[in-house]
């Protein structure tokens, strides 16, 4: 049977390691690398690096990252940030990274999921959308719409019917991320997560929120997650990797246990 | 000394970081003279199987992997590369190496609940012993990313299995072909097992 993954997330900010709470306010908390290790020795699943560099002449600093995760690291791993054309994200897959995570670029040129779909395989294409909660309204029949830029700019945009659209496009994966949820550590948007699993045939990564094993639970049983992205329960070693999914596998989900990595 | 093949089929990197890890010295080629020289030859891959037996022909290496299955020196092929063994690929109905007898049929579940691509970590259930599987324990687990899986005519072809709704073919192999449907390269410790063992194998 398949697994239900657990997947980490690392912010990576100049080659160092951030963690960000409703994306504002972040702050630096150590070397990705040796992280990435710790996690996959632990038996982490698979990896998500986000780059949020600032500055586009310090994106180099990111495919060091990149490459050195993938001599040591050896599970799956995408990354995103910044990726706005399909060179971009040729760049990233050279480095190492089994998968791209396109996030805003897609939404103002939806042409980029299917030019990277065409180009590397649906397999290597995950969209990741930003999700904010409002009134339902005739363009926002669901109350969850897609916004961009860290968060920060509404798109008028369905998040359903994006995730939709991003599936008849080519993107292999979903990387939900509720805003409103995000950095709260009060549990997955559960409602949004089961809404879009019940809407695409893709694998659907749910984001933001996850503060304890329990919510792990709730998103891949009722919210009908693929997977769970987590972040601070383990930066800030609240949780190990070998808790989260002793407590998962002890409530009956299927999730691959291991003894510790070489 | 594992000669990688280059048929455009992906990510040759990570099969070639694993190996460099394992301290296996190996090259990455994609010229079919080097690969009639070679004593040992993987053929990864990620993709679509028309575009990767496309890319074999024209560079001339589908007669040379051929001719090393005949030669009987040691290979294996990863994902599309097992997929490409087989007489033919559901995948743009596709024509294959043919080297074992089979098919390469599409996923279609039932369930809806379940996504294709099959995608993720799965138990894979070793069948009949085999070398390169002689570390794998119940319970172990491997990465998959496919939407299609071989289904070899031969039930003695098949090594190992997994299950997606059903039981598939995820190791398959003869004489001195072994392959996998799931990534060894990004399977942690019991996928670069596999791999220490594919270097020291003598079918």
């Amino acid at each position: 049977m398949l697994s239900k993954r657990i997947i980490s997330c690392l912010d990576v900010r100049d080659g160092a390691l951030a963690k960000s709470v409703k994306f504002v306010d972040t702050k630096n908390i150590g070397d990705p690398v040796a992280r990435a290790r710790k996690y996959y020795q632990d038996g982490l699943d698979e990896l998500v690096f986000y780059d949020i560099t600032a500055s586009s002449d310090k994106r180099n600093i990111m495919l060091d990252v990149v490459s050195r995760v993938a001599e040591q690291v050896f599970i799956p791993f995408s990354v995103g940030g910044g990726l706005r054309s399909v060179d971009d994200c040729a760049k990233v897959l050279l480095a190492g990274a089994e998968k791209v995570n396109v996030n805003s670029a897609a939404v103002v040129n939806p042409g980029l999921i299917a030019e990277a779909s065409r180009a590397f395989g649906a397999q290597a294409v995950v969209l990741s959308m930003d999700v904010l909660r409002v009134a339902p309204t005739d363009a926002i029949p669901s109350g969850y719409e897609i916004v961009i830029n860290g968060g920060r700019k509404p798109m008028g945009l369905d998040a359903i019917e994006w995730a939709k659209r991003g599936e008849g496009l080519g993107a292999g994966e979903l990387v939900v991320n509720s805003i409103d949820a995000d950095g709260t550590k009060d549990g997955y948007e559960i409602n949004l997560m089961r809404q879009i699993a019940e809407a695409v045939r893709i694998p659907i990564i749910a984001s933001g929120g996850g503060g304890m094993p329990e919510h792990l639970y709730e998103v891949l049983t009722a919210g009908r997650a693929d997977a769970a992205l987590i972040a601070s329960m383990l930066h800030y070693d609240e949780y190990t990797v070998g808790e989260i999914k002793m407590y998962l596998a002890g409530r009956g989900l299927p999730i691959r246990m291991v003894n510790a990595e070489g | 000394m594992i000669t990688i093949i280059d048929y455009n089929a992906g990510n040759l990197t990570s099969v070639k970081r694993a190996l460099d890890h394992l301290g296996i010295e190996n090259c990455i080629t994609p010229d079919p003279e080097v690969v009639s020289r070679a004593g040992r030859i993987l053929f990864p891959g990620v993709g679509h199987a028309g575009t990767a037996m496309a890319v074999l022909r024209q560079r001339g290496l589908d007669a040379a992997l051929l001719e090393a299955f005949g030669r009987g020196i040691p290979m294996m092929g990863i994902c599309v590369g097992a997929q490409v063994a087989l007489t033919r690929s559901e995948e743009a109905d596709t024509p294959c190496l043919g080297i074992l007898p089979g098919m390469c049929p599409r996923f279609e579940l039932d369930d809806p609940r379940l996504t294709v691509p099959h995608m993720g970590w799965n138990t894979v259930e070793v069948v009949r012993p085999h070398f390169l599987l002689k570390d794998v324990k119940p319970g172990d687990q491997f990465y998959f990313v496919h939407a299609y899986y071989p289904q070899p005519e031969v039930a003695s072809d098949v090594y190992a299995t997994a299950n997606y709704e059903h039981d598939f073919a995820a190791a398959i192999g003869r004489d001195n072909l072994f392959a996998t449907q799931f990534h060894p390269e990004k399977s942690g410790t019991v996928g670069l097992q596999l791999l220490a063992n594919f270097a020291k194998w003598r079918p």
